[in-house]
């Protein structure tokens, strides 16, 4: 409960809150948890967010499976997790309650819909008796506002039909939780006017129940005086708010600027990655060139395509994407071309939990191709990190000429945090040259190209572009002769050529940097992670520490090859606990390469860990001797 | 333009060092040779043409061309060059595929780029059978065909390759066949031409697997008689005096024709550029199968939005209205927000 402020009541002044608003798919949580986002960015708090809604566009209304909901944590401090509870439920229909009460904290507040609890939709929600009246509540501050119609009294003049001007509630949650933490309104009052330009009525509509629901925060003495959170004493800089698929997007777009390539995306529509082909669509003005294509398969097909011709190809996809492109990345293993394929996970197998997260595809990622086909695998920590791994991953597929896997999820591709931007100016330059000549001579003196005669420091080879003229060469999926790139079916060759294709990605340890050990003298527990696992457990560590525990924490980017410090760093601790969203997969692979004895921590309920439960699993191995 | 510049390469220029390892007899032979000598006739660059093919005995093609080349994958030729045209669309792009590949594994990648209009030249070698993997049926193999893994005879009803060209939307549609180099290269150079993607079936003899399959009407002697040359803008006739036609009857079908009964005026004229693909449909279905007459040449050659030059244009849109892409600009195109 570490992560969870108490509310204190009477007092004014807040060191941060957690808040979830849920309601009917169709009731407009996420848009009201993004607008209640981006006005508490702008305003300087620091904040994390976790969208968690269903794979159905529109479950049966009512119904539990139905539920949307959108968590928000803001503080004056920084802040590392969506918060493990929330302290304020907005909760628009009996179904949102059911859903959500559970996780609410201890004498949280509930900011019911009352006119939503009727019969009918108590039924459906599977109440037997009224919540509001059974004593059920009594653990919690219940305040009961009829928000439905005082939306459609807000919204009448407006002209709009009750049906129309119901779906206005959702602002009139917005502007009553607005009043409670002292949000500024300009903003989401311009938001609303740009937003629905096209229909006035329901940019009029809005702004009534926005204003409607400040107002009566303000004069229903329902509540106390609003809370104030001050703005996070961050860093000096320039700040945005940002979600991890749009810094992985515009990650993508500066990664080709930095290498001097034009961005090639083709992508197959699939949640949670299809954002990063809608963002980067929109800015074709950078020269991007953006395809939808018919499938999973040739999507990479057509960014490997892309790749032979000289343009930094990518795409985009979730796990189910991920096992079709699995053929044609062992393609571009073998014909040795960059190529980037950046993996949102989501709950599998199959078809899973679409919307939900998990990091159950870094076995996929090392080995889910046939034959020895090894390829370098990054992992974004948090919403921003996408940005800079982005960078990161292509600068291995260009210098190393190979694909790359990029290991996001669906908690940090929707959720959302303050992002420091950084001064483009000094972005790396990841450039490489084409290959512009012959690169061998013939014994009768003849000079030749050889597309397979390897740089000796990196054992990339030439990437010769289709345009240039004497170094016209044919490649393809059959094995290569060492040097020329002929086809051959020499056995010494295959083995040769199995440990150079090998050999090259391991030496990509020495061009990544160290893993980096947040460590406390007399620490003798080293909690390793990777990927979207970082903040919880940075959390996690926080609060064992300030009990006065000690324990060291350390968090793998690089997955493979894994950084060269990585196995003196485990071998350091007696006890290692690895904590991820799946059963054990980067703990076993750990364990296999360094023979430590590694401890899993593993969850698998397409949500994120809560930073208490890591807390729990770091306490309980501290007390095994 | 090219036709009138003098060629500066020859077939040698374009003949890789690789030593060609289709079986001896092999269709794929005369069509490398139609290729090989078609290039210098093109004026075409060998470094600016590139050569994409899937997996099959067809597909070994892009390693004996002299020209940048990609053996891909099995099925996905298309898709990798759809790739590759649309980055760069001042290549030529030519896919190498058969029935197999193009038809069965990679049949979706086939009609998406035809759809698209990728500045694609298709070559389909149609063999009817699988021969690489030793003479299993193909998609285009006729009912009840014995083979290893159809002892008992296949049951799968055939695709009919144009007809199914015609339906994904393809601009450009031609047949020919491997024992006729002058016509192949006619078809090859017109499919090259063309602007958007060209769809090209070529009848191909695998000796091995599958022998005769086209004998009835390839055979020097057969010809005449079953072989229906399409000639834009002519009405449609054949036969060793030119005695047979196409017309369409009372309920709208072509059918095959005395011209001396039913009169010269009533010949279906062949028009390759109708927007409609109803007529070029029906004459791609007049033969059932390569065992009556059939017609060859260009079914439907029309104009329509070239896909890669229509990617450019949308970039230069943009470029256009929005200005040239500025990094620094994008990251603060959000809420923004200064601390000091």
């Amino acid at each position: 409960m570490t992560d969870v402020a108490e509310l204190p009541r009477g007092a004014n002044q807040l060191d941060r809150v957690v808040i979830r608003f849920a309601g009917d798919s169709g009731d407009g949580m996420q848009v009201t948890g993004t607008r209640f986002t981006e006005t508490s960015a702008v305003f300087g708090n620091d904040l994390a967010t976790l969208p968690d809604f269903p794979a159905e566009i529109r479950a049966p209304a009512g119904t539990l499976a139905g539920v949307s909901a959108f968590q928000i944590h803001i503080s004056d401090h920084d802040i590392l997790t969506p918060g493990d509870a929330p302290n304020v439920l907005v909760a628009m229909n009996p179904a949102a309650l059911k859903a959500n009460l559970a996780d609410v904290a201890p004498g949280g507040s509930l900011l019911i819909n009352v006119d939503s609890f009727d019969e009918r939709n108590l039924a459906k929600a599977g109440f037997t008796a009224n919540p509001l009246h059974d004593g059920s509540l009594a653990d919690f501050r219940v305040f009961e506002v009829p928000m439905t119609s005082l939306t459609l009294e807000a919204a009448k003049e407006t002209g709009a039909k009750p049906r129309e001007a119901e779906r206005s509630k959702n602002f009139f949650a917005l502007g009553l939780i607005s009043w409670m933490y002292s949000r500024p309104t300009e903003d989401t009052l311009a938001w609303i006017a740009k937003r629905f330009a096209k229909t006035p009525v329901v940019v009029a509509a809005n702004t009534l129940a926005f204003k409607a629901g400040w107002n009566f925060g303000e004069t229903a003495e329902l509540f106390d005086s609003p809370y104030e959170i001050r703005p996070t004493n961050f860093a000096p800089g320039t700040y945005t708010n940002i979600t991890g698929n749009t810094a992985l997007a515009w990650g993508l777009i500066a990664a080709a600027q930095q290498a001097k390539l034009p961005l090639f995306l083709a992508s197959y529509p699939i949640t949670p990655a299809s954002d990063v082909l809608h963002e980067i669509s929109r800015h074709k003005n950078f020269g991007v060139r953006t395809l939808q294509t018919e499938d999973e398969i040739s999507a990479v097909g057509a960014a490997l395509g892309a790749a032979f011709g000289g343009h930094l190809g990518v795409t985009t996809t979730s796990g189910p994407g991920l096992d079709l492109k699995a053929e044609t990345i062992g393609l571009a293993i073998s014909l040795e071309l960059p190529l980037l394929i950046v993996d949102i996970q989501r709950g599998g197998p199959s078809t899973g939990l679409p919307t939900k997260t998990e990091q159950a595809d870094l076995m996929l990622a090392m080995y889910g191709r046939h034959g020895e086909s090894p390829l370098p695998i990054v992992a974004a920590r948090t919403p921003a990190h996408c940005f800079q791994v982005a960078i990161e991953a292509t600068r291995l597929a260009v210098k190393y000429r190979t694909p790359v896997i990029l290991l996001s999820d669906g908690y940090i591709a929707n959720g959302a945090e303050p992002w420091k931007l950084p001064d483009v100016d000094t972005l790396p330059d990841i450039s490489v040259p084409f290959a512009s000549g012959p690169n061998h001579t013939l014994p009768d003196g003849t000079a030749v190209f050889w597309p397979f005669l390897r740089d000796e420091e990196t054992l990339a080879r030439p990437w010769a572009i289709p345009g240039t003229p004497g170094l016209e060469h044919r490649i393809g999926g059959l094995e290569k002769a060492d040097g020329t790139g002929n086809v051959s079916y020499d056995p010494a060759n295959h083995e040769r050529m199995t440990r150079l294709r090998a050999e090259k990605i391991a030496r990509i340890a020495d061009d990544i940097e160290e893993v980096a050990v947040d460590h406390e003298e007399g620490a003798d527990l080293l909690v390793v992670g990777w990927g979207s696992t970082y903040g919880v457990i940075a959390a996690a560590i926080r609060s064992v520490r300030a009990k006065g525990r000690r324990v060291a924490q350390a968090h793998v980017d690089h997955l493979n090859p894994f950084p060269r410090n990585l196995g003196d760093v485990l071998r350091t601790y007696p006890k290692v606990l690895v904590p991820e969203m799946n059963l054990g997969q980067f703990s076993r692979l750990i364990r296999a390469e360094y023979l430590v004895d590694a401890r899993s921590f593993t969850k698998v309920q397409g949500l994120p860990f809560r930073s208490s439960e890591v807390e729990a699993a770091i306490e309980a191995y501290l007390e095994v001797s | 333009m090219t036709d009138l510049a003098p060629p500066t390469t020859t077939k040698k220029d374009w003949t890789s060092d690789q030593e060609v390892r289709w079986c001896p007899g092999c269709g794929d032979y005369s069509i490398l040779t139609a290729v090989q000598m078609l290039m210098p006739e093109l004026g075409a660059k060998r470094e600016e043409t590139v050569f994409v093919s899937g997996i099959g005995c067809s597909s070994r093609f892009p390693y004996y061309m002299n020209t940048y080349g990609l053996h891909s994958i099995h099925g996905r030729a298309p898709a990798v060059a759809s790739g590759l045209a649309v980055a760069r669309p001042d290549l030529k792009v030519w896919v190498i595929t058969g029935d197999g590949d193009g038809l069965s594994i990679g049949g979706n990648h086939l009609i998406h780029a035809l759809r698209r209009n990728v500045n694609l030249t298709i070559l389909l070698f149609n063999n009817q059978i699988y021969g690489l993997t030793k003479g299993q049926y193909s998609p285009t193999s006729e009912v009840g065909k014995v083979t290893k893994s159809t002892p008992f005879g296949s049951l799968d009803y055939p695709f009919n390759p144009l007809s199914l060209a015609l339906g994904a939307e393809a601009s450009f549609v031609a047949r020919t066949h491997d024992m006729d180099r002058k016509h192949m290269m006619e078809i090859f150079k017109r499919a090259h031409d063309h602007k958007g993607a060209a769809f090209v079936e070529i009848y191909q003899n695998c000796n091995v697997f599958n022998d005769g399959a086209f004998e009835e009407i390839l055979a020097r002697e057969a010809r005449p008689a079953n072989l229906i040359p399409l000639v834009h803008g002519q009405p449609i006739r054949f036969g060793a005096q030119n005695e047979k036609g196409v017309a369409i009857d009372g309920r709208g079908i072509p059918q095959v024709v005395d011209v001396a009964s039913v009169g010269e005026e009533r010949l279906l004229v062949h028009d390759e550029s109708l927007h409609d693909t109803s007529l070029a449909f029906m004459l791609s279905r007049i033969a059932r199968g390569p065992t009556e007459p059939t017609p060859i040449g260009v079914f439907r050659a029309v104009e329509r939005l070239e896909y890669s030059a229509a990617v450019q244009d949308q970039i230069l849109d943009a470029q256009q209205s929005a200005g040239a892409g500025d990094l620094a600009g994008l990251l603060r195109s959000g809420g923004i927000w200064e601390v000091s």
